[in-house]
This record gives structure tokens, C-alpha cells and sequence, in this order.
């Protein structure tokens, strides 16, 4: 099968992704207790109140009523109008997705190369204390959950030593790339486990395999055998990580993005789902599912193009 | 995420301090200039600079800046005048003559009569759900009218001595007729809008005519930081020069630092029990007074509120305009309790105490509460509910649950929460002969018989009423040792988070 034919029917079969997954939020929202009129109306819980912000919302329209003029918009970009606030739900997203894209970017900029070269470290080092120090090291920080991590790092460079701003609170995070350093360290610390052991466990099983003996045999040098046979196919497990990676960054780290004050897509969720806010929450249902789906997508196709042996199912 | 955000808070006995409140630290002499960054806690998808709006703490420590009302609330939560100069009842107490202050608008139009009823006209608007809505659905509107640019008479729908605390309502701010755009606003408050970017920052700056005296900041700036965690840090790490709402736990772990003072605004927000009075088993006068002597008071002030608070009488307002201080003191009554539990046949049950995370320590509450009731015959089976939804559902389900209120006048807590009728009457009290009482308090002009009935009121409350009122939370804010003017007024009050008066040394 060609490539672009290949592309053609994951793009196809992402779209229909793309609208199962709106489908069930829409519905799991509507589950959940209370809905955005309740929400708002807080521990002012006056029956009468509630029915005056359901009409001035237009939830007392029918359910399916509401998804289909939802759905009916989604062709045009119009992601709806936010219920508690009037902005429209466009504007949560593009205000989100600067933060996270930014926190996404520059973690996988940094996490790449040094997974990649401990990883290829440890694999050509197979056994020495090398290869014991690096695993000992990315396992620790793996086994830290990101809380945990984020919370002793701020306490002691960016309280006690002061060394760094303790929070991204009001900053820009471009200008002001200071207030970055923490949060990266903490985006950082698991992916580089997971992904440097794939690049090691594949380099070993390349550097093993026939065709690295054979290119042996014919004498080719030892850094080409690494670096332009063993290597490309060492990568080709680790990009299908990298891309969970990504898709898990440009989901919005609830976590980090609370402790460092980051106002990513992640806040953006926590606050509408709180605020049973459903277009906003909808909205992010399609950045995530678009987000999934290319992701992996262009992950399938840098396999593919890297290894090209390897199986890939649609 | 810390959802302690929508509520309302409580009062305070003292008086306005005018400087800072437990400084180790020496603060300076008022001074000018220099710009506040002030942390609270948010919510981007409901951030709105329309002041009718407001909902959030954020939202309403902005409307302060940016806007006035006729009146706001004293330290004593009595309703003090702001842009009304003064307040005249007719005789029967259904007109009410109110004379405007000389003030403008950022824009330097003078606020107007006709601002005014354009500003209640659209809080009114039976199209939409205002917050303020309830407080001012008493005006007559159609007969209310200018006098000329600087008065108003309003006509009541009924004689109403305490009309002052609903022109102090949540949200009753004045904007000038005809505004529907709030993405420059403009108001008459002591700051003037400069930038905001939801979710993130709002930026105001001094403005210098303002009807009271320009602030001393040249700015301020008010930032979003969800986590009471983020907003302590921020603090610590001089990003912020004031974080609002901190717990009693960071209150206790830096009070003797000297890297951030903490102010107090004591006994901010009633923390309680509420009991359904119109079903089994709380309709037995004897169990809720088993309840009420079961409570260890001081041992839920000392462990959920970690000693930041007062122990409370089953009453709402402690320290309030109208209080009955003279009702004595209840104590832990561990053998009457249970002999009142054998009294009405309780023993052997096992009652649900409905909580959630919507308020700060409700669920802490409600586990030591069980833990006290242990040994008493009756079981308290605490059961955590979804947070979102808290309040609605407890108002129609269950028949204990976890409450908390914020500072409002008594007059308002007894309208909207024990009448007949009343929009969120948790604990379904519904007595006429009350509902009388209370009518004859706000129709009299005679200030000692409207005391005595709200004292009356209390009385019986006390006595019968569903409400396990145990303490009252002090309300936290941390600053920069050299932040000078913070209040400690109770939250919702005109003082609390009020930044006019606040200097940086």
C-alpha cells in the first residue's frame, strides 16, 4: 500500500474517531449531577433562581436538541458559545493551547535527543556502570508521581534557595522563560525513562540482529553499523512512545499546569467540567480527539518511513 | 482544586484595623505609588468583568475596584452608605429618598439617578438571573423615578425598614445606564480599568478623582492562581505581594516567619449542620437538641480549623448588627444527649450526614462530628456527595448535612434561609408565628422593637431551630510584611479585599 493512500484512510477513519469520542462527552457530561445552572448558582441554590439561569442559558431545551445544533456547527469551526461566561468556546481554546503547546514544544525538544542518547548510551555500554548509573537514575525519577516531584523542586529552588521563580503565576512564558525550568524538569522526569529504555532494549535487539552481522562481515565501519543501520530501527518502538508522550503533553498536564499556575487546556477542563460548562467542555473533546488521532497518525507514518518492514495496521 | 470560591464570608467583631493585622514585621507609613499583585483563586471559564455577574471572590474583589453600590456592608455587616450620600423612608417605610454623592465615571460622566435605576432596571430584567436579583425584587420599578440628577425615590412593593442592606446586595453595583459591553469597563470605583486576560490577569490603575480619595497604589493587579499550594509559593517567592485565601494549616506553618504576614478577619464564615426539620428523624424537637449538646465545639474549631476560629451558639452573625449575645453559651452534654436520644426513641440509629469537598473542611467536619456522636446511641454515617451539585442537592435531599454561609446581614440569612417560601431553606423551619415576627421587625421604623424581634427570632431559633451552628472560620490572607492597610473586615464585607486603603512600604 502507498503512503498517501495509507494516510488517506487513517485521516478518514480519524474523522470518525473524532465524532465517537464528542458523541460520549456529550452524553457523560450530561450524567453527571447538576448541571452548568446549578453549577453557577452555588451555594445559592434558590430553585426559582436556577429555573431563571436554566432559561437564560437555553438548557431547558431538549437534550438532543442542543447536541444536533451543537453538531450543526462543527463544519463551520463554531465551537458554540460558553454558557456561564457568553464568550465564545473558540476563545478558551486558542487562550489554552498557547500555554500548552509552548510546555509540549520544548519538553519534546529536550526530552528527544536526551532520551535518545541515553538510550543509545546504555545499549552500547551494555552491562558497565554506565548503563547501570543511567538505568538507576531514569527508573527513580520514573517511580515519582509528578505532584510528588513538582512539589519538592518548588520547595527548595524556588522557596527555600531561590533560585527559580516558584510559580508561573502572571508571567509570559516566552518572555519570561525562567518560570519554565521547573515545570520542564517535572515534564521531563518519567517520559525520559520510558523512552530511553525502548531505545536501549532496541539498539541491543538491532546490534543482535543478522543484517548488523552481516553489514559486520562486510566490513563497513562500526560507528556507520550503529548509527545508520542499528539505529533507525532502534527508534522505530520509541516513536510509538514519543507519540503518547505528545498527545499526553498536548492534553494539558492537569497537574503540573495546577502547581506552577500554567493556564493551559488542562485548567480549561477542570474549570469547565466544575462549571458543567458543556460547549467548553465539548470544544476540548474535539482538540483532544484531533490531537489523538494526528499524533499517532504522523507517528504511524514515521515508523513506517524509518522501518519500513515493520507491520502497520490501520 | 480548592472550590472554596463561591462562598460568602463571615464577621468579624473587631473593628477596622487599619494596619496590618499580626505584624511581627513594622510596616511603614501610608505611602504612595508602586504597583499590588493580588493571587486569588479563579476559574477561567466563569471569569466575567460584568459586576452584576460577579460570582466568584475574584469576580467580586474586582466589581470593589472597578464599582460602587448605593451602600456595602460595615464590620459589623450593618449597611453602611457609598455612593448614596443618605437614605430617607417615608413615614410607612414604602419610599425611600436617596441622595448621590458628586461622583464620575472613569469616562468623567457624574453618576446619576438615572444610572442608578438603569443599573437595578437590568438586574431586574425578568430575563435574566442576576445574583442581586432577590435582594432587589422588593422595588416597585415602574414607580420608582428621578427627582433630578442626584436623587431617587424608589417605591417598595411593600414597607421595608432594611431596604439599606439590599442596595448593599451581592453584586448591586451601579454602572452607567445603557451598558451591555463589560470589556472596557468603566464603573466609578477607586480604580479604573486598564487590561484583563481571562484566566489569567486583570490590571487596574489609581483613579486619581475618586469620590472617597485616589488609593495609594499606583496599580493593581489582580492574578489567578487556583491552588491555595500556588498562591502560598508565590508569596514565598515574591511573585505576588498578597495571596487571598490561605488555610489555617499555611496560616499556623508561617505565622512566625518573616517572610509573609497573615491576616486574620476572625470569625469569617459559620460553619454548621443543618437538619430537615420537615421529615424523621430531625422533626423531633428532642434529637436536635441531643445533637446540639453532642457537638464538641472546641474540638472541632481546634482540629478542622486548626485553631483558627471561634467556637459558635446554633446562631448565625455572631459579632453582627443585631446579634443575641446575651443567649448563653451551649457546651458539650454527653449524658443528656443521650438521654434526649432515648427520649425519642432514636437508639439504635444510624442517621446520613450528606457532605462534599464545596467548601473547606465541611468533609473534616462531618468525620469528627461522627467520630464525637460514637458511644451517644445515635450513628452518624458520614456520605460524601458530588461537589458541583453540592448545595442544590442538600437543599431538597437528605435530612443532615454539612453547611457553611458567609457574612450577610441576620435580616438577609432569616429572608432567604427561614421563612415560608424562602429560595434556600435547608433546614425547612416554617413557623408562622416566626414569619410574624419577622414581618414586624422589618416594618417598624422603631429601631429598639426591631432589635427585640430579631432577638426573639434568635431566641427561638436556639431553642428549636435546625441549625448546629459550631464556629466560625477566620478568614486568611497572606501578604508581603511590607503590605500596609489590610482589613480585617469579614469577607463580603466593604473592607475585605478592598485595596484603596492598602499600601506598599
Amino acid at each position: 500500500m502507498s503512503l498517501a493512500s495509507y494516510a488517506a484512510r487513517r485521516v478518514a477513519l480519524g474523522l470518525v474517531q473524532v465524532l465517537a469520542v464528542v458523541t460520549l462527552v456529550f452524553f457523560l457530561v450530561q450524567a453527571l449531577p447538576g448541571d452548568a445552572a446549578v453549577a453557577l448558582a452555588g451555594d445559592n441554590p434558590d430553585p426559582a433562581r436556577i429555573s431563571a439561569i436554566r432559561a437564560a442559558m437555553g438548557l431547558d431545551r431538549s437534550v438532543s436538541e442542543r447536541f444536533v445544533s451543537w453538531l450543526a456547527g462543527l463544519p463551520r469551526l463554531d465551537f458554540g458559545v460558553s454558557l456561564v461566561s457568553g464568550r465564545p468556546v473558540a476563545d478558551f481554546l486558542f487562550a489554552g493551547i498557547g500555554p500548552t503547546v509552548v510546555l509540549a514544544a520544548l519538553t519534546l525538544v529536550l526530552l528527544v535527543p536526551i532520551s535518545v542518547l541515553a538510550g543509545v548510551l546504555a545499549a552500547l555500554r551494555e552491562g558497565s556502570l554506565l548503563d547501570r548509573a543511567l538505568t538507576s537514575v531514569s527508573v527513580a525519577l520514573h517511580s515519582i508521581p509528578e505532584f510528588a516531584l513538582a512539589i519538592v523542586l518548588i520547595a527548595v529552588f524556588g522557596v527555600q534557595l531561590a533560585w527559580l521563580p516558584p510559580t508561573a503565576v502572571g508571567a509570559d512564558l516566552l518572555t519570561q522563560p525562567a518560570v519554565l525550568v521547573l515545570p520542564l524538569v517535572v515534564l521531563l522526569a518519567r517520559p525520559i525513562c520510558s523512552i530511553s529504555r525502548l531505545v536501549r532494549a532496541g539498539m541491543l535487539d538491532a546490534l543482535a540482529s543478522d543484517y548488523v552481522r552481516h553489514a559486520r562481515r562486510l566490513g563497513l565501519g562500526e560507528s556507520r553499523i550503529r548509527f545508520a543501520h542499528a539505529l533507525p530501527n532502534a527508534l522505530a518502538p520509541a516513536v510509538q512512545q514519543v507519540a503518547r508522550t505528545t498527545d499526553w503533553l498536548l492534553g494539558g498536564v492537569i497537574v503540573v499546569e495546577a502547581v506552577f499556575v500554567i493556564p493551559g487546556l488542562g485548567t480549561v477542563l477542570v474549570d469547565a467540567v466544575a462549571g458543567r460548562d458543556l460547549p467548553v467542555v465539548q470544544g476540548l473533546a474535539v482538540v483532544f480527539a484531533v490531537t489523538t488521532v494526528a499524533v499517532n497518525l504522523v507517528a504511524d507514518l514515521v515508523a513506517f518511513r524509518l522501518a519500513p518492514r515493520a507491520e502497520v495496521v490501520a | 482544586m480548592s472550590l472554596n470560591r463561591r462562598g460568602f464570608l463571615g464577621l468579624t467583631t473587631l473593628t477596622v484595623a487599619t494596619l496590618a493585622g499580626c505584624g511581627s514585621a513594622p510596616v511603614s507609613a501610608p505611602r504612595t505609588g508602586g504597583r499590588l499583585r493580588a493571587a486569588f483563586a479563579g476559574g477561567g471559564a466563569k471569569e466575567v468583568l460584568d459586576p452584576h455577574l460577579a460570582n466568584l471572590f475574584v469576580e467580586a474583589a474586582r466589581s470593589k475596584a472597578l464599582y460602587d453600590k448605593l451602600a456595602d456592608l460595615g464590620t459589623d455587616v450593618s449597611p453602611q452608605p457609598r455612593l448614596a450620600e443618605k437614605w430617607e423612608p417615608s413615614a410607612d417605610l414604602s419610599r425611600w429618598r436617596i441622595t448621590l454623592r458628586q461622583a464620575k465615571f472613569h469616562d468623567g460622566r457624574p453618576v446619576r439617578a438615572q444610572d442608578v435605576l438603569a443599573s437595578y432596571a437590568r438586574i431586574l430584567d425578568p430575563n435574566r438571573a442576576f445574583r442581586a436579583k432577590s435582594s432587589l425584587a422588593l422595588i416597585d420599578l415602574p414607580n420608582s423615578r428621578a427627582v433630578d440628577d442626584r436623587t431617587v425615590e424608589f417605591a417598595l412593593k411593600r414597607p421595608f425598614a432594611e431596604f439599606p442592606n439590599a442596595l448593599a446586595a451581592f453584586g448591586a453595583y451601579i454602572v452607567p445606564e445603557g451598558t451591555e459591553d463589560f470589556t472596557k469597563p468603566v464603573g466609578s470605583g477607586a480604580f479604573s480599568f486598564v487590561s484583563f486576560e481571562p484566566g489569567k490577569s486583570v490590571l487596574v490603575k489609581r483613579n486619581p478623582d475618586y469620590w472617597e480619595g485616589a488609593p495609594l497604589l499606583d496599580e493593581l493587579e489582580f492574578l489567578i492562581a487556583n491552588e491555595e499550594s500556588a498562591r502560598t509559593n508565590a508569596l514565598l517567592g515574591g511573585q505576588v505581594e498578597y495571596a487571598h485565601d490561605l488555610t489555617p494549616t499555611t496560616a499556623r506553618s508561617h505565622a512566625s516567619g518573616d517572610r509573609m504576614a497573615i491576616h486574620r478577619a476572625p470569625n469569617s464564615a459559620v460553619q454548621a449542620f443543618a437538619m430537615k426539620l420537615d421529615r424523621a428523624p430531625f422533626d423531633n424537637r428532642d434529637l436536635r437538641e441531643a445533637l446540639f449538646l453532642l457537638v464538641d465545639r472546641p474540638q472541632l474549631v481546634e482540629s478542622v480549623l486548626a485553631g483558627s476560629g471561634q467556637v459558635g451558639n446554633d446562631l448565625f452573625g455572631k459579632g453582627y448588627q443585631h446579634y443575641a449575645d446575651a443567649i448563653p453559651q451551649r457546651e458539650r452534654d454527653l449524658d443528656k444527649a443521650k438521654f434526649l436520644i432515648r427520649k425519642a426513641g432514636a437508639e439504635g440509629l444510624t442517621v446520613k450526614l450528606d457532605t462534599s469537598t464545596a467548601a473547606a473542611g465541611m468533609v473534616e467536619a462531618a468525620t469528627v462530628f461522627a467520630d464525637q456522636a460514637k458511644g451517644s446511641g445515635l450513628t452518624i454515617e458520614v456520605v460524601q456527595g458530588n461537589k458541583d451539585s453540592y448545595w442544590a442537592d442538600t437543599l431538597k435531599n437528605g435530612s443532615l448535612s454539612s453547611f457553611r454561609s458567609g457574612a450577610m446581614p441576620i435580616e438577609t440569612h432569616i429572608a432567604q434561609r427561614l421563612l415560608k417560601g424562602a429560595g434556600t431553606n435547608v433546614t425547612k423551619w416554617n413557623r408562622p408565628e416566626f414569619d410574624a415576627l419577622y414581618e414586624k421587625a422589618v416594618s417598624t421604623s422603631d429601631e429598639g422593637a426591631r432589635n427585640e424581634a430579631y432577638v426573639e427570632m434568635q431566641r427561638v431559633l436556639h431553642a428549636e431551630g435546625g441549625y448546629l451552628m459550631w464556629g466560625f472560620a477566620d478568614w486568611i490572607v497572606g501578604a508581603k510584611p511590607n503590605v500596609g492597610g489590610i482589613s480585617d473586615a469579614p469577607a463580603n464585607t466593604l473592607d475585605w479585599a478592598r485595596f484603596d486603603k492598602v499600601w506598599l512600604g
